[in-house]
């Protein structure tokens, strides 16, 4: 093994390294997106509803004439390898980004999107995502700043709650949820009487519910990942923790449902987006999806979804497919399901890539997420 | 006081399936000096066996169990003693070492690809009920694994100490050379080990999966809880090993309640550190060695 | 300079040439070679970055028989101290420096009470080690950014040229790299590095002959440690934001698989090792998830056949096929 040997075979390796080529009359919408780690069940749901809308795009005839492409790749749930993947992607040229949603995976790769100036459609909800003053990061649904107060209401109004127990995971979703939620509970004269952070991946609840045991308040708030949820319900249910659980959209989700079982009966709280949501057009986007996966969407189903149609309004708003003039398309955009019946729901963006939408309150019964009530958008 | 009681019931729950995981990865250890690394996924495993037979074959729950423990004996025992370890011993310590990370790399991933990726939800052996004892709420199905973990640890206590093929094990364990002269079939004797070894890891999968949902990286957490409680038992004998699992579950359950989440998994390890520094021999270890 | 000697250096000089140029685009020097993207070269950074921890743990296990399982935990330890000192105004190579300095120190604190006990002792504590040091970073949001990470770390400027540029970067690591690797040769070609080879092979014998045994372990164990922080030191600024999942104790664990795998103990063996490791996935990357699968099963196949990594199963097939006059050391 000389020198010269490994000088060629380093050559060699290199020249493997060039990137795939695409088609260049295509529109090109990389999805940089969790398959495994932590996030694996939304990612997985992110990008199969990301497929569903590229298929019936395609279908009818692409986005202004040229047809899209959807190459996916794993951030394996961590935000180092979701911003390598973001700056591979931005080599090949795209038209937008769509993904990542762990809010982490987000905030390590904006800088990149908004210096190459190419629009990121994400799934994120870490309140602060939108304040960094990106013009190119945009919601598919709320952030912690829209729904914690929604949700606080909730407690306050609909369970009467005058003291909450919170259990939030130890990441940038769970995080900045907490934040947000204790200062719409404080701000409502909410007292939180516990506060308890767990870990991403965390297997043992044990120790947890015997702590809200003793913590007795009137309803606890649970803001975890999928898995982390369902094991917390099992836990809870194994120890007889009989409080008001509530939660907010991942609490009431199909994945929750599934694992937890009848743990998850009882369940209430707000839901940003479901396809239980009774519309017509969300519960046909349900069918769809079960029918081609094999599975029941859960809300990240419907968020991939949107993303592509939020890109065909957007290109055919700008009348050219324009990174650039696609993100400036989006900004102050509403779009309503007469003239784009793929986005499901009417949906309003403003300057910073917030979004605005109705929302439901809902409950888990016999296993079933139940929409209890229909909130209005903030802003009509 | 009904917290901690309740806490520590708790612990000793899940610290007696760590200690039918630290049970084998000592014996393991005393007979072929294998340090297994990958002794979690063999804990993560068997689970998804008796998922296969459940989803799949359409078996029953106890049939699928059954089954999950007599493939995870041929797989995680015979096999993998006579693919991996054996062909290994002559290369030494550290490519052995190498190749049981690789095989914990290979069954976390062919979980994750065969199967799914996902958690998948697993049947409880013991009704989720509750029951009060003594004022203090107690949930029957921690009792539950409580009991079986210490059965089948009581039982294997009795094997070793009581028959002649236990003895043996032993002999073999505490010097494979000294045994050999004595005419003990030290090769028979170290195929035992690898067995009880995959039948302890399974009965662990089929006790933890219900609590952690089966899930191909549980193998992680469980090694490293394993792998502490060993060594804070005194890597040399089996009491050592469920006396340190038991107390790794107690403390982290403590830990978690009363030190920090954030930093519960490291009151485990800070004992382990403490345990090298002061007490090398563990436990319950003694530096001297018994004669059979 | 004798003709083996000048072979060495021409060796050298093109393998040399053909690193500066891999990620340039010829096809203007009328050489039909397009280079490579920002990507590529962003993986072809990684990969030398891996190299110089990888390194470290081959002088570790390689050359002193130990077993070091925190790594990935030094890593972070210098790409935090890196990425804190530089947002704070202080100059990159003092942070550089500082980075490889603390793993030293905080290796030295380690191997003490570890070499004290047995063998596998080492393996043991730096397990420990790398869990609570993934803790601290996921904790101590005041200081690391806890789970949030750390983000707009900037790429040094050096001698007045800033590196921001992917390739200019690239070269900056490559001749850190270079720098690296020839300190590491003459350690190993020093009597002190020929002591560690004495120490691998005969504990015992060196001990007759005055070897401090403990001193020289805990050494190569600061050391190797220290090539981790400098390591990290290059990181933070490649990736230009830090989160403590890259330095979680899985990842230690692939540091030393890959060292054994490249060939411990052999020179360039943690270089193949890194390359293995970190250009694998890219060309597997058409298997998709299957790839950690495969690369699980080749490392077993290997070590059953090969333990000497592939280094030595390279230089194996090569006496196979070529009978040779003499023998080449790698």
């Amino acid at each position: 093994m000389q020198f010269s040997k490994l000088a060629v075979t380093a050559a060699a390796a290199a020249m493997v390294l060039g990137s795939p080529a695409f088609a260049q009359n295509s529109v090109l919408l990389p999805v940089i997106i969790e398959l495994s780690g932590g996030g694996a069940t939304v990612g997985n749901n992110w990008k199969n509803g990301v497929e569903l809308a590229a298929a019936e795009v395609n279908a009818a005839g692409g986005i202004l004439g040229k047809k899209v492409e959807i190459p996916a790749v794993d951030t394996q749930t961590n935000p180092g390898v979701a911003r390598a993947a973001i700056q591979r992607a931005l080599d090949d040229k795209p038209v937008a980004i769509l993904g990542p949603i762990y809010s982490g995976s987000v905030k390590a790769s904006m800088q990149l999107t908004a210096d190459a100036e190419v629009p990121q459609i994400m799934g994120g909800e870490a309140g602060d995502l939108t304040a960094q003053g990106s013009k190119y990061i945009f919601r598919t649904s709320f952030g912690q700043n829209i729904s914690m107060p929604k949700l606080a209401n909730y407690l306050r109004d609909g369970e009467k709650a005058k003291s909450v127990a919170v259990v939030f995971v130890n990441n940038d979703f769970g995080k900045g949820g907490r934040d947000a939620i204790i200062k719409e509970l404080n701000s409502r004269n909410i007292k939180v009487v516990a506060d308890l952070s767990t870990e991403a991946g965390q297997a043992d609840f044990a120790a947890d519910v015997i702590k809200l045991k003793s913590a007795n308040a009137d309803a606890i708030f649970i803001y975890l990942n999928e898995e982390e949820s369902a094991r917390f319900l099992r836990e809870a249910k194994k120890q007889g923790l009989n409080k008001p659980m509530i939660g907010e959209t991942t609490l009431l989700g199909q994945k929750v449902i599934d694992l937890a079982g009848d743990a998850a009966n009882g369940v209430k709280g707000h839901v940003g987006l479901t396809v239980d949501a009774p519309i017509p057009a969300v519960q046909e986007f349900g069918r769809k999806f079960q029918a081609k996966f094999n599975y029941k969407p859960d809300h990240n189903g419907l968020k991939g979804y949107i993303s592509v149609y939020m890109v065909k309004a957007a290109a055919e708003k700008a009348g050219k497919l324009d990174p650039k003039a696609i993100a400036a398309a989006l900004h102050g955009l509403t779009i309503s399901p007469d003239k784009m019946p793929g986005i499901l729901m009417e949906a309003s963006w403003d300057n910073t890539g917030e979004i605005d939408r109705i929302s439901f309150l809902a409950e888990v019964k016999d296993g079933k997420q139940v929409i209890t009530q229909t909130l209005p958008k903030l802003k009509n | 006081m009904a917290e901690i009681l309740q806490l520590v019931i708790a612990g000793l729950a899940t610290g007696a399936i760590y200690a039918l995981a630290a049970i084998g990865f000592t014996l393991l250890w005393q007979t072929s000096q294998t340090i297994n690394f990958a002794q979690g996924e063999f804990v993560m495993l068997p689970a998804f066996f008796a998922l296969v037979a459940m989803n799949w074959l359409g078996w029953p729950f106890w049939l699928s169990c059954l089954v999950a423990i007599l493939v995870s004996i041929l797989l995680l025992g015979v096999v993998f003693k006579v693919i991996v370890v054996d062909p290994m011993l002559k290369q030494g310590v550290l490519p052995l070492v190498i190749s049981t990370i690789a095989l914990g790399m290979l069954l976390r991933e062919g979980a994750k690809d065969f199967y799914s990726a996902e958690a998948q939800p697993f049947p409880y052996i013991f009704p989720d009920r509750q029951v009060s004892v003594l004022g203090v709420q107690l949930s029957l199905s921690q009792i539950g694994v409580l009991l079986i973990a210490l059965c089948v640890i009581a039982a294997l206590q009795l094997f070793l100490s009581r028959t002649r093929t236990g003895r043996q094990m032993q002999a073999t364990a505490q010097n494979p050379t000294v045994a050999r002269i004595l005419g003990v079939p030290v090769e028979r004797m170290i195929m035992y080990t690898f067995i009880i070894n995959a039948a302890l890891a399974a009965m662990a999968s089929l006790l933890i999966s219900p609590i952690y949902l089966a899930k191909f990286s549980n193998g992680e957490h469980l090694g490293l809880a394993a792998f502490v409680a060993a060594i804070v038992g005194g890597f040399n004998q089996v009491r050592g090993a469920i006396a340190g699992g038991l107390l790794v579950g107690v403390i982290d359950n403590l830990a978690a309640a009363y030190v920090s989440t954030g930093y519960r998994q490291s009151v485990p390890l800070i004992l382990l550190v403490l345990f090298i520094l002061f007490r090398p021999q563990g436990l319950l270890g003694r530096r001297e060695e018994r004669a059979i | 300079m004798s003709w083996s000697a000048l072979r060495w250096s021409l060796g050298l000089v093109l393998l040399g040439l053909v690193l500066v140029f891999v990620p340039v685009n010829l096809t203007d020097y009328g050489v039909p070679y397009p280079g490579l993207k920002r990507y590529g070269a962003y993986i072809m950074t990684l990969w030398l970055v891996t190299a110089v921890a990888a390194m470290g743990v081959n002088l570790i296990v390689g050359y002193s028989g130990q077993e070091t399982l925190a790594q990935a935990a030094f890593l972070g330890i210098g790409a935090y101290t890196t990425a804190l000192l530089t947002k704070a105004g202080i100059p990159y190579g003092m942070a550089f420096a500082a980075s490889g300095l603390l793993a030293f120190v905080v290796g030295i604190l380690l191997g003490i009470p570890a070499l004290r006990v047995q063998k596998h002792y080492l393996a043991f504590v730096t397990l420990a080690f790398a869990v609570m040091a993934w803790l601290v970073f996921r904790n101590e949001q005041w200081l690391t950014g806890g789970v949030m990470g750390l983000s707009g770390i900037k790429r040094p400027v050096v001698f007045g040229i800033n590196t921001r540029p992917f390739l200019t970067f690239y070269w900056f690591v490559l001749a850190v790299t270079a720098i690296l690797t020839f300190c590491m040769w003459w350690i190993l070609r020093s009597p002190w590095g020929r002591a560690f080879t004495a120490l691998r092979e005969n504990p015992v014998r060196a001990e007759s002959l005055g070897i401090d045994v403990r001193l020289y372990k805990l050494l190569t164990f600061a050391i190797g440690s220290a090539y981790g922080g400098f390591a990290g030191a290059l990181y933070a600024p490649l990736v230009e934001f830090i989160d403590p999942s890259p330095f979680a104790l899985s990842q230690s664990f692939l540091y030393l698989l890959m060292v054994v795998v490249g060939g411990a103990g052999s020179f360039l063996g943690p270089f193949v090792g890194a390359a293995i490791a970190v250009l694998l996935p890219e060309w597997l990357r058409f298997t998709e998830t299957w790839y950690l699968l495969i690369y699980a099963f080749l490392v077993m196949v290997l070590m059953a056949f090969c333990p000497g990594g592939v280094v030595a199963l390279v230089l194996r097939l090569k006496a196979l096929l070529l009978p040779q006059t003499g023998k080449v050391r790698p």
